[in-house]
């Protein structure tokens, strides 16, 4: 056993809005410059759709993730040509059509323009090139179903659904969107990591952060090529890729991600995962069938005094241990089964999760009046008893969060509803009844649970989401300068940003 | 991390890690919020680095409220948080700016010697030198000016407006107080004080649930985000939460986790709708229909077939349900009458306010009963205390045991005739009545729960014509509203039984959330009734947890008692001109010439007096219903002279000066004429809005004749045959404004079409309040960083505009001048009770003209301008002597003011007065005066109220009696406000605020006729319009409205589509839209979202260019194309600028113009009546709204336009 420690995120969709605040923040404090204003560390797409860049999910084509090759994995890009051919030519890279040529607009016409015979607007123009352009594509346009004939149609994830079923989609009777907001997931087998020519991206021994050194990266992109979520981002100004670096500067001093501190659907928790990393490679490498409960494997229990043992013999500091034990997305992701990783199948052993969502009950359309399909007699909430007849196909996020495997997805939201039909029964119909004991019973949970889930997936604080270890950067610091000595030169300035690459 | 660990990588190389520490580093945070129209009212931390604003993240500092009860924080949304861009934007207004073609004949006046107001009086002589500036307006050539500059211009204009044409020829609008304010205060402060019309804004952007006074006699009251989690069963239409309600929506989200069932209403598949346990797409505008089926499936399974004593209960304590109706006879018919009143009956005939005492059947007596609480007890002089929910008699103190039903109890059935508006016919319904002796004789009486029954179709074997069963196609069953709704019966049945169940176990713990694409339809307020009937139908309102949530509109100044009289220097002693701004732009912006009447579109169970707006507009100003700015057809102040001139020797008989000579008719109203030049708007201040843009319903209308520039309105004027009250002049005027100034931070429409436009400071450039209903904590917007460039606070703005008028008057109107103002009935004062009928007409002689009782108020005013900056910026003597006041409730506050004197004193004129020069000190002043941040005004404003009603309230308030917020405690952290007399919620000790709930739980009454919650209107108008009872009108249809009739020449390759156009996820109204991250989150544009099949039939792909045109104007987008989106329909997400992005129309050649272009001012006359009880007149409260829904427009494809 090898204990080592993630900072994680979770997801809870259910909750989830789609306003891309989370997005917003992220730019405001780390991509609102010159070469980055087409990266989106975090983003948010509305799904079934194409997300951003544009099909990331489409494999053969972008190659990112691993395979398993004769019992071991290898790197999906590496698969068919050689590495070194690719250091000069890689046709799995996104191209700027894929994401978007960033836009403004020449706003100063507005008061510069002089007296004529019509009004003056501002024109669009390319940040990049200044010139007048056909907007015709940005980083959420197939937002909130826009364009849903090319773009929803056309979801990778669709695979596999039956084709009546894709149909409906499009259709009053089964018509539905989700949101899925997108981050790194400081994956624990990266595959930006392995696929970097200059050992510039490395994966942090405190906190689990994956991240690119600028003064190491010369610009290869095989990042950006291997990243099978299309997280890693080359800076056109600055010739370095740049990702998402989950807001260390900020966890180090105690907050969380500025993506998760403005998450006003307040789906984001964020915690302390213990992981075994001598498991990693086996895990990674079962079939497909068997990626979501080993990847669960893979995640130690805080509690067990062997796992407490190790991680101490690792050097994991008690509180950290502590905060271990205090993880809200550990209670999801272990505890209650709740939560997934995003597209197991790219086997980069994803570190951020998702709770899947509920979604509306079909609906049946004949002679032009919408009928809600619901069976004689039934109560609240039933698709707890139907879930086929969830708007949201269950197929499409097994697709999405269980390597296609429809068990996990079921599971978990008949959990979500048995938890509701408690509360309902608690709160409207008086004491639960001997019946609702049978019912979370079925669904593996009990009155204890159903409360303990209830209670992190409403009323959580601010300090309930993020549980957040202690840093104890002083001791970091002391390995490079007297913390004291530090005190006083922080921030003077003798630190130069890197220098342009390639 | 320990320092023996072996680490993969060398802590020497990672020290480059100090690249993003460092960006992350921050000089400052300061906590503030946003000014915005949102109702969001966040509290946002604002980082500074080097001097500038660099991001912004939400405070999570919210006090927490009630165990059990999720938090609030984090608040804010995608909008909030992209602020920061514009503060160095390019479309930063960093300097004054004036339009060159002012400035040059301005500068070419003032070069020639003239004094400002001369120079400003030459050029707006010369129809020439007026029409050319006029005709720039819009067009570029803005330039760079001085302050000084700028403020000559503006004071000069209002200094000749006021001398010239009267002071209520200036129009000032600046929506939605309750986002800063003390900006807005600053503006209507200065107006007020001038003597101009400060116009509304909650009905003009249909904000206003006209439903909400009808029922309630509120204008608004609802609960806080908070609260939705006590809901068990929730109800959303019209309204977008996921999407306007962002900071909030996750009550909603969590709420179904805590055991609430969710079902959203609307016609595309919204963002709300992704979480619902059931999606109901209704057909769009058809909401009312269903829950007309609804309500007839509740009243037969939850009323006849079985009975929940909860419900029955509720109905007789808190509802008109058990009061008397007279049952008419019209015209061969049985028709619902008035309540029956005290002063009918020959023993009660003596009470004081016998009118307004209505009566019930008491069961113990078989007799009518005479119970507390109605209106007569309101206004009570003699019989004061029993304003109250009691259920007692008045007169004798006993109890009363309502009836709700004759049923069984009936002297007879009479068949009484109901309006079937859709099928056009009257169905004839028994109705069991009681026969009364009144001083007129016997007398027929039922209940209004009888009338409700019958209206509703359950027929409990009653004779007539009641449906069958539920598939009987009869009014108001679910098989009826399948073709209106397009939802089956099962569906409907389904919902009902599941609500219905719901509210009889949880006790009332139903919510109907709201909104604007509900509100925004011409029929929006019949809508509300119809689910407002299901929720008092099944206990749900004045609890926690249920009832109507309507949300529109950041309309709730908490600290409405003590800001009101500083917004609108009632401490100066002055009574505003409110105008409500719906029938100022529908009557002055000329929209009314376009159309050929509500006769047209909207149907009548009686006869209206007119046939056109326009002149039932014209008859509720003489009576006093509405008011209408500018008032005479000559100045006020000239009219005030020549009553004194004429020997007039106090105020009163100045009044009745002008009384004689309007009787007399040689003193008219404005609105008679309103194309008069003498009775145009003149001069128009604009700040915190975007009033020629987003809010210009008719935006093309204003261009044409407010501003006198280019139009894309191409439609016919059609009522000069149609019009009796209004002269109908044969050339309408183009250019009534001679000056629009805007105070702005940003290039939007309204800033691109002025003449003068000054510099605002940002909201995180200056100190202000913000309050919302969403939540129930005071925000401070406090001063981040200083205001950039040459920008200015709008409170510094006024003030030095107020300024430089009191420099000019010293030669121009040296001495002090009395001003007659014309004040319509109003609402919480004794003129709820002025007209007990719809009287004859003063102005045909038919009834003696009295102000105030058959016609508007008038008061003589002094004003004295060259005081008026000392008066801006110093408390007048006003609140010291009356107090502070709200809803009809006085509180005094003298030792407050002392307080306040000690803490903030200013010199002025002679004496020491409060101090109110800086933004901060105005704030406080708020703060200190108001019963929702001072403990001691809640305690005494509760004393004051059981006064009126007899029953104990200062419990209430004892426990906060010694709080004192100030502004500091509110930057500290947001502070909660506290229960105040003045609101109808509860907040004690935690508790989420839901309205009513003092209604309900201390038995205050409603402020309405009855005192009770009203499914009745007896207003002779609602009679004659037939919405006395709950009823579903058609919508009004596309031939009906007359906005396609010229472009139909034009529409070759065009289809016609419902113009919806609900508020969008990239902006919050116009504000935001335009900013770079919302425009690259969005598709860069604002695009008209099309059904795809739509689109296909029309060759329309996803991000073509579509061209979107009616009688109106013409808007040119890009279009997506979804399957979310209802065929038939296209939404465009307002509010739209034309400043960014808008090619040319290939069909006009000229620049498109914005969502505005398509739409026009369409006023409902009944919500115009007025004088009668919770009808009389409030500003933001009551009249028409500004309603745009109903609009059709054509669309087609077009290759690549121009820009």
């Amino acid at each position: 056993m090898n204990v080592k420690a993630q900072v994680s995120m979770l997801f809870h969709l259910d909750k989830c809005i789609g306003c891309h605040t989370c997005s917003v923040a992220c730019k405001n404090l780390w991509t609102d410059r010159k070469g980055a204003e087409y990266m989106w560390w975090n983003n948010v797409e509305t799904r079934p759709g194409t997300g951003y860049p544009t099909r990331w999910e489409d494999q053969e084509r972008l190659r990112g993730g691993w395979e398993p090759k004769d019992g071991s994995l290898r790197l999906k890009l590496h698969g068919r040509l050689g590495a070194l051919l690719k250091l000069f030519y890689n046709p799995a890279l996104p191209d700027i059509k894929d994401y978007y040529e960033p836009f403004t607009f020449r706003y100063s016409d507005l008061f510069d323009a002089p007296a004529a015979d019509d009004q003056p607007t501002a024109i669009p123009v390319s940040a990049i090139t200044g010139e007048p352009i056909d907007i015709e594509s940005g980083p959420a346009w197939d937002d909130d179903f826009s364009g849903s004939g090319i773009y929803a149609r056309n979801d990778p994830s669709l695979a596999g659904v039956p084709e009546e079923t894709r149909r409906q989609l499009e259709e009053l009777e089964r018509i539905v969107f989700n949101y899925l907001p997108r981050i790194c997931n400081h994956c624990l087998n990266p595959a930006c990591v392995a696929a970097c020519p200059s050992g510039a991206i490395y994966k942090r021994e405190e906190d689990g952060v994956v991240l690119v050194n600028e003064n190491r990266c010369r610009a290869w992109r095989m990042c950006v090529a291997a990243c099978p979520y299309k997280k890693v981002y080359y800076n056109w100004n600055t010739g370095k890729s740049e990702k998402c670096i989950l807001c260390f500067p900020r966890l180090e001093t105690g907050q969380a991600p500025a993506c998760a501190h403005s998450c006003v659907g307040r789906i984001r928790y964020m915690g302390v995962l213990l992981y075994d990393a001598d498991r990693i490679p086996e895990a990674a490498a079962v079939p497909d069938a068997d990626l979501v409960g080993h990847h669960r494997e893979v995640i130690l229990d805080p509690f067990d005094p062997a796992v407490i043992a190790e991680a101490r013999a690792s050097g994991i500091d008690e509180d950290w241990i502590r905060a271990a034990q205090r993880s809200p997305v550990y209670r999801f992701v272990k505890e209650w089964g709740l939560a997934l990783p995003l597209h197991p199948e790219y086997r980069t052993m994803a570190m951020m999760y998702y709770i899947p969502p509920l979604s509306p009950v079909m609906s049946v359309v004949d002679a032009d009046l919408f009928r809600l399909d619901l069976a004689d007699g039934e109560g609240a909430f039933e698709l707890f008893d139907r879930l086929d007849a969830s708007r949201l196909p269950i197929r499409y996020l097994a697709n999405l969060f269980s390597a296609g495997e429809e068990g996990p997805i079921r599971a978990i939201l008949r959990k979500m509803l048995a938890v509701r039909l408690y509360r309902r029964a608690r709160t409207v119909e008086g004491e639960a009844p001997a019946d609702l004991e049978r019912l979370l019973e079925s669904v593996g949970l009990d009155a204890e649970s159903a409360e303990a889930i209830y209670r992190l997936s409403t009323l959580p604080t601010l300090e309930e989401r993020f549980v957040l270890p202690p840093y104890h950067r002083e001791v970091a610091i002391e390995s490079l300068a007297d913390p004291l000595s530090h005190k006083g030169l922080t921030g003077l300035g003798f630190v130069e940003p890197p220098a342009r690459g390639e | 991390m320990s320092d023996w660990k072996k680490e993969t990588v060398q802590p020497a190389e990672r020290r480059w890690e100090e690249f993003y520490r460092n960006r992350f580093q921050h000089d400052k945070r300061v906590r503030t919020t946003h000014g915005v129209n949102c109702t969001g009212s966040c509290s946002w931390e604002v980082f500074v680095k080097d001097g500038i604003v660099t991001w912004e993240l939400q405070a999570t500092d919210y006090p927490q409220l009630e165990a059990g009860l999720p938090p609030y924080e984090p608040r804010g949304c995608q909008r909030g948080i992209s602020f920061s861009w514009y503060l160095y934007s390019p479309l930063r207004v960093k300097y004054p700016y004036v339009r060159g073609a002012l400035l040059d004949l301005w500068r070419a006046e003032r070069a020639k010697g003239a004094d400002p107001v001369e120079a400003w009086a030459r050029i707006t002589a010369d129809p020439e030198r007026r029409r050319r500036y006029q005709e720039a307006r819009g067009k570029g050539g803005y330039r760079r000016v001085r302050w000084d500059e700028a403020l000559d211009i503006v004071a000069a204009a209002t200094v000749h407006t006021v001398k010239e044409h009267g002071p209520d020829r200036i129009a000032a609008f600046s929506p939605i107080p309750a986002m800063s304010q003390i900006s807005y205060a600053a503006g209507s402060r200065f107006a007020s004080l001038v003597g101009g019309a400060v116009l509304s804004f909650y009905d003009w952007y249909c904000d206003l649930p006209p439903a909400s006074p009808e029922t309630w006699g509120e204008q608004t009251d609802v609960h806080e985000s908070a609260d939705w989690y006590n809901a068990r069963f929730i109800a959303v239409m019209g309204s977008n939460i996921n999407m306007t309600r962002t900071p909030d929506a996750h009550f909603l989200a969590e709420v179904r986790h805590a055991g609430a069932r969710l079902t959203v209403f609307s016609p595309d598949f919204s963002q709300v709708a992704k979480y619902a346990d059931w999606w109901i797409p209704v057909h769009a505008g058809q909401d009312t229909a269903f829950w007309m089926a609804v309500n007839h499936v509740i009243l037969k399974e939850f009323y006849v077939e079985k009975q929940v004593p909860f419900f029955l209960d509720y109905l007789r304590r808190f509802t008109d349900t058990p009061f008397l109706v007279e049952i008419v006879e019209e015209d061969g018919r049985a028709r619902p009458g008035r309540y029956l009143r005290a002063a009918e009956l020959p023993d009660r005939a003596e009470e004081e306010h016998a009118d307004w005492k209505l009566l019930m059947w008491d069961e113990s007596r078989d007799a009518p009963a005479m119970p507390k609480g109605t209106l007569g007890y309101r206004w009570a002089q003699k019989d004061r205390g029993k304003w109250n929910l009691q259920l007692e008699d008045g007169a004798t103190g006993e109890p009363i045991r309502p009836r709700l039903s004759f049923a069984d109890a009936a002297d007879e059935v009479v068949q009484v005739a109901f309006e079937d508006f859709q099928a056009d016919r009257v169905a004839l319904r028994g109705v069991p009545v009681r026969v009364v002796q009144t001083r007129r004789g016997a007398v027929k009486v039922t209940t209004v729960f009888d009338l409700l029954m019958a209206r509703f179709g359950v027929g409990r074997g009653l004779p007539g014509e009641y449906p069958a069963s539920y598939d009987d196609e009869g009014a108001y069953t679910p098989a009826w509203q399948e073709a209106t709704t397009g939802i089956h019966r099962d569906t409907v049945i389904r919902f009902a039984r599941a609500w219905a169940d719901n509210g009889a176990r949880t006790k009332g713990r139903n919510l109907v959330i709201i909104g604007a694409g509900v509100n925004h339809w011409y029929h929006n307020n019949l809508l509300y009734r119809s689910a407002v009937v299901a929720l008092m139908l099944t206990g749900s309102v004045g609890t926690n947890g249920g009832g109507l949530a309507h949300y529109v509109g950041q309309e709730k100044v908490v600290n409405i008692a003590s800001w009101a009289p500083i917004a609108f220097a009632g401490d100066w002693g002055m009574p505003p001109r409110h105008q409500n701004t719906p029938s100022f732009h529908y009557v002055h912006s000329d929209q009314w010439r376009y159309e050929r009447g509500f006769g047209v579109y909207d149907k009548l169970a009686g006869k209206a007096a007119h046939a056109h707006t326009i002149d039932q507009q014209v008859d509720a100003v003489r009576r006093g219903w509405l008011p209408f700015f500018p008032q005479f057809d000559r100045s006020s102040l000239a009219v005030a002279k020549e009553a004194r001139e004429a020997g007039a020797g106090d105020d009163g008989a100045v009044v009745a000066h002008v009384v004689d000579r309007l009787r007399r008719g040689d003193l008219k109203f404005a609105v008679q004429d309103p194309d008069a030049p003498e009775n145009w708007p003149r001069l128009w201040f604009i700040w915190r809005g975007n009033a020629i843009g987003t809010s210009a319903k008719g935006h093309e209308y204003f261009l044409k004749h407010y501003l006198g520039t280019h139009t894309g309105a191409r439609a016919e004027e059609l009522a000069r045959d149609h019009v009796e009250e209004v002269v109908f002049r044969d050339e309408a005027p183009r250019g009534k404004m001679d000056l629009v100034v805007n105070l702005n931070f940003r290039m939007d429409t309204t800033a691109l079409y002025s003449d003068v436009l000054l510099p605002a400071a940002t909201w995180y450039e200056k100190d202000d309040l913000n309050t919302t209903d969403m939540h129930s904590f005071i925000h401070p917007m406090q001063q981040v960083v200083p205001p950039a460039w040459e920008s200015r606070s709008d409170w510094d703005i006024f003030k030095a505009v107020a300024r430089r008028v009191s420099e000019l008057a010293e030669k121009h109107l040296p001495e002090p001048v009395e001003d007659v103002v014309m004040l319509p009935l109003q609402h919480d004062t004794p003129d709820e009770i002025a007209q007990p009928r719809v009287g004859g007409r003063w102005w045909a002689g038919e009834v003696e003209a009295v102000p105030g009782r058959t016609m508007p108020k008038f008061r003589v005013v002094k004003r004295d301008y060259t005081r008026l900056y000392e008066r801006m910026v110093s408390m007048g003597p006003g609140i010291e002597k009356n107090g502070v006041a709200a809803h009809g409730l006085r509180i005094p506050a003298a030792d407050m003011v002392a307080e306040l004197k000690e803490r903030q004193p200013i010199a002025a004129g002679g004496e020491t007065r409060v101090s109110l020069e800086e933004a901060r000190q105005v704030a406080e002043a708020i703060l200190h005066l108001d019963p929702a941040s001072n403990g001691e005004l809640a305690w005494r404003g509760y004393k004051a109220e059981e006064a009126k009603t007899g029953v104990p309230l200062v419990d209430i308030a004892e426990e906060t009696r010694g709080a004192r917020l100030r502004f500091s405690d509110i930057v500290a952290r947001p502070r909660r406000v506290l229960s105040s007399p003045t609101w109808s919620g509860l907040v004690n000790r935690g508790r989420a605020y839901s309205p009513y709930t003092v209604n309900v739980e201390r038995l205050v009454p409603w402020r309405t006729l009855t005192g009770r919650q009203h499914f009745y209107l007896d207003h002779d108008a609602y009679l004659e319009w037939g919405e006395h009872l709950p009823v579903f009108k058609p919508r009004p249809e596309m031939e009906m409205l007359d906005e396609t009739r010229m472009s139909r020449a034009h529409a070759e390759g065009a289809r016609l589509f419902n113009y919806i156009t609900p508020h969008g996820k990239w902006s919050i109204h116009s504000t935001y839209g335009d900013n770079l991250r919302m425009m690259t989150l969005s598709r860069g544009g604002y695009p008209v979202w099309m059904n795809d099949r739509d689109a296909a039939e029309m060759g329309i792909r996803d991000n073509d260019w579509v061209e979107v045109f009616n009688d109106n104007g013409v808007f040119v987008q890009r279009c997506v194309t979804s399957a979310r989106i209802p065929r038939g329909a296209v939404f465009v997400y307002h509010a739209t600028e034309r400043t960014v992005g808008i090619p040319k129309s290939p069909m006009t050649g000229k620049r498109a113009g914005m969502n505005n272009s398509i739409t026009r001012a369409r006023l409902k006359p009944v919500l115009m009546s007025g004088g009668y009880a919770q009808f009389t007149y409030f500003f933001n409260y009551w009249g028409p709204t500004g309603v745009n829904r109903d609009t059709f427009a054509y669309v087609r494809r077009i290759e690549k336009p121009e820009f």
